[in-house]
């Protein structure tokens, strides 16, 4: 009786392990299924001209699904050593245009001049550092380079990685 | 292998082979009701009149729904609201009934605290609904998705950050949630299955284990009085209806339920006909379009007051950003009415106004959700923060006291 006995737990536990071995590799296959897609991961580069930029104008460009908002800084506007994108003699800030809360688009507000979120009353200066509300850290900046007049998003240069390490420190 | 003989007709041959009027008698003749209710105990049937409206214009929806990022815009608007003979019929009857099921449900929780019927043995019934409020909360934000209009669009992305606020995996999570870095056509089609296959598919299940887990400890009655449902059944069956203080669920129940059941569709339909707009809001009869927040952005009516939670916290304190103390009162508020039963600490089963601490609690509760859900649709402005952040405070407070408030109950009642 004993050794039947044994034996049977044997077949229940091979059983119960192969069983759980395949849960857990078809969690694997369930989880990989949601992930992004090939196609999405290796999304594109977008080269944008700065030089036709006037002063204090603000363009919103699409990139990777995201806006992305340039902002040719005028002479009035606090400078921001950390933020600021400089190319030749002029300053521009780049950004993510999503608010860092909850990912709605702030909007740009010329007379009061600063970015204001109509989710949740998030309020960011020209340079992208938040005024009021919620959001937790200021708008992020995107990989970009820099080649002449022209901003390469998505390549990350030595003038981005230069501000993404004085956003960390 | 069970005697089977000549049937005498076809309910007998069903009897033999199903046990049909066994099974008539446990499900519906001779299950026990107590006498002593009112109208608020027809609100679980009239959510199921509306889970049943739900399906049955979700089958016409979903023959003409395209799930594509570039077809589900049209094949709503254009096709199914001109070109299906009542194709608008169908929408309407879909989106009041998910508001009308919310309210109901809120109904339907708020009688049960009222009435402490969420104790004493009636934890499962109370953790069973908090999970199918959870499960309807999710089908409703996912097919609120799915016309992929502007508030669609922008609901999905406010929501699917949400998770941004976990530590560490934060971002890869929404990106999975998401399928795409931002929200896209492959998160239009994954809700999709959600709303239609998966969510349904569990709320069914969830309702039957709801079901059976009143089965044990009875519905609860105005007084809270603990029946003797035997010694009652048997009074009823003897023939002494009048003075049992029980009736059977079929005819005599749900003879009052379908009374309540009409009051209710008939409010329903001329909402359907006449007053939809409220279900529908107008931005969303705009395309999404990743590029262009709308100018105010709020979820439907019954979200309003987690949301006013999510963004009654304004300010850092210390260390903590505002954004993760909003998240956690936003986590916090949405787990905490499942743990109630474990917060109260008085033992007896008694309506509100029999608990002298604990009535003002409900009162003091059903005001702030009321707050927060009015400013939970205003914009965030000025003094309309100071508000939603003293309603929130409060709210959380509440839960916070609650098993003060009922231990002091009991100690005074000794």
């Amino acid at each position: 009786m004993a050794e039947k006995k044994s034996r049977r737990d044997f077949l229940g536990m091979a059983f119960g392990g192969f069983a759980a071995v395949g849960g857990i590799m078809s969690l694997g296959a369930m989880k990989a299924s949601w992930d992004p897609l090939p196609s999405v991961q290796a999304a594109g580069f977008i080269t944008v001209d700065l030089s036709p930029m006037k002063d204090g104008e603000l363009q919103t460009i699409g990139w990777r699904g995201k806006p992305i908002f340039i902002l040719k800084k005028t002479a009035e506007m606090k400078k921001n050593d950390n933020r600021d994108v400089v190319v030749g003699n002029e300053e521009y800030a780049v950004m993510i245009g999503l608010c860092t809360h909850l990912g709605c688009i702030p909007s740009w507000k010329p007379d009061k001049k600063i970015f204001h979120c109509a989710c949740h009353g998030g309020d960011f200066d020209p340079s992208g550092t938040v005024l009021f509300g919620p959001p937790p850290r200021p708008l992020d900046i995107p990989p970009f380079s820099i080649d002449g007049t022209k901003l390469v998003l998505g390549e990350e240069g030595p003038e981005y990685k230069r501000l993404a390490a004085k956003a960390q420190g | 292998m069970a005697q089977i003989k000549k049937a005498n007709g076809i309910g007998d041959w069903f009897d033999q082979r199903l046990a049909t009027k066994k099974l008539a008698k446990v499900m519906m003749t001779e299950y026990w009701i107590p006498k002593d209710i009112n109208f608020l105990w027809a609100m679980g049937v009239v959510l199921v009149v509306m889970f049943k409206l739900l399906i049955i214009s979700g089958i016409f929806l979903l023959m003409y729904y395209k799930p594509d990022a570039k077809l589900a815009f049209d094949s709503v608007n254009f096709t199914i609201m001109q070109e299906v003979e009542y194709g608008w019929l169908w929408r309407h009857i879909h989106a009041v009934a998910a508001s009308f099921a919310f309210l109901v449900i809120y109904i339907h929780m708020f009688t049960a605290i009222y009435y402490g019927s969420y104790k004493n043995g009636r934890e499962m019934i109370w953790i069973s609904g908090m999970i199918l409020f959870i499960l309807f909360s999710t089908t409703a934000f996912t097919g609120y998705v799915l016309p992929w209009g502007q508030m669609s669009f922008w609901a999905a992305q406010v929501i699917t950050n949400l998770f941004g606020g976990i530590p560490v995996v934060g971002d890869a999570v929404v990106t999975w949630i998401r399928g795409d870095f931002a929200v896209s056509d492959s998160t239009l089609t994954r809700f999709f299955m959600l709303h239609v296959f998966l969510l349904p598919l569990m709320i069914v299940f969830v309702i039957v284990i709801h079901f059976y887990s009143l089965r044990i400890p009875h519905v609860n009655n105005q007084e809270g009085a603990d029946i003797d449902f035997d010694a009652e059944a048997d009074k009823y069956l003897a023939g002494n209806k009048k003075e049992s203080k029980v009736v059977p669920f079929w005819p005599v129940f749900l003879a009052k339920d379908f009374y309540v059941v009409c009051v209710a569709l008939v409010i329903f339909f001329f909402c359907v006909f006449f007053f939809y707009d409220f279900s529908l809001p107008g931005v969303n009869f705009e395309p999404a379009n990743p590029m262009v927040t709308p100018k105010y952005i709020y979820p439907e009516w019954y979200f309003l007051w987690s949301y006013e939670v999510l963004r009654g916290f304004f300010f850092d304190i210390g260390p903590i950003k505002a954004m993760d103390i909003g998240l956690i009162a936003f986590a916090f508020a949405n787990v905490i009415f499942v743990i109630l039963p474990f917060l109260d600490r008085d033992p007896r089963v008694l309506p509100a106004h029999k608990r002298p601490r604990f009535k003002i609690w409900f009162w003091v509760l059903m005001f702030t959700m009321v707050i927060l859900t009015i400013y939970g649709k205003l914009p965030p402005k000025g003094i309309n923060n100071v508000i939603g952040f003293i309603a929130s405070m409060t709210f959380i407070t509440l839960f916070l006291i609650m098993p003060y408030i009922t231990k002091k109950d009991a100690r005074g009642a000794k």
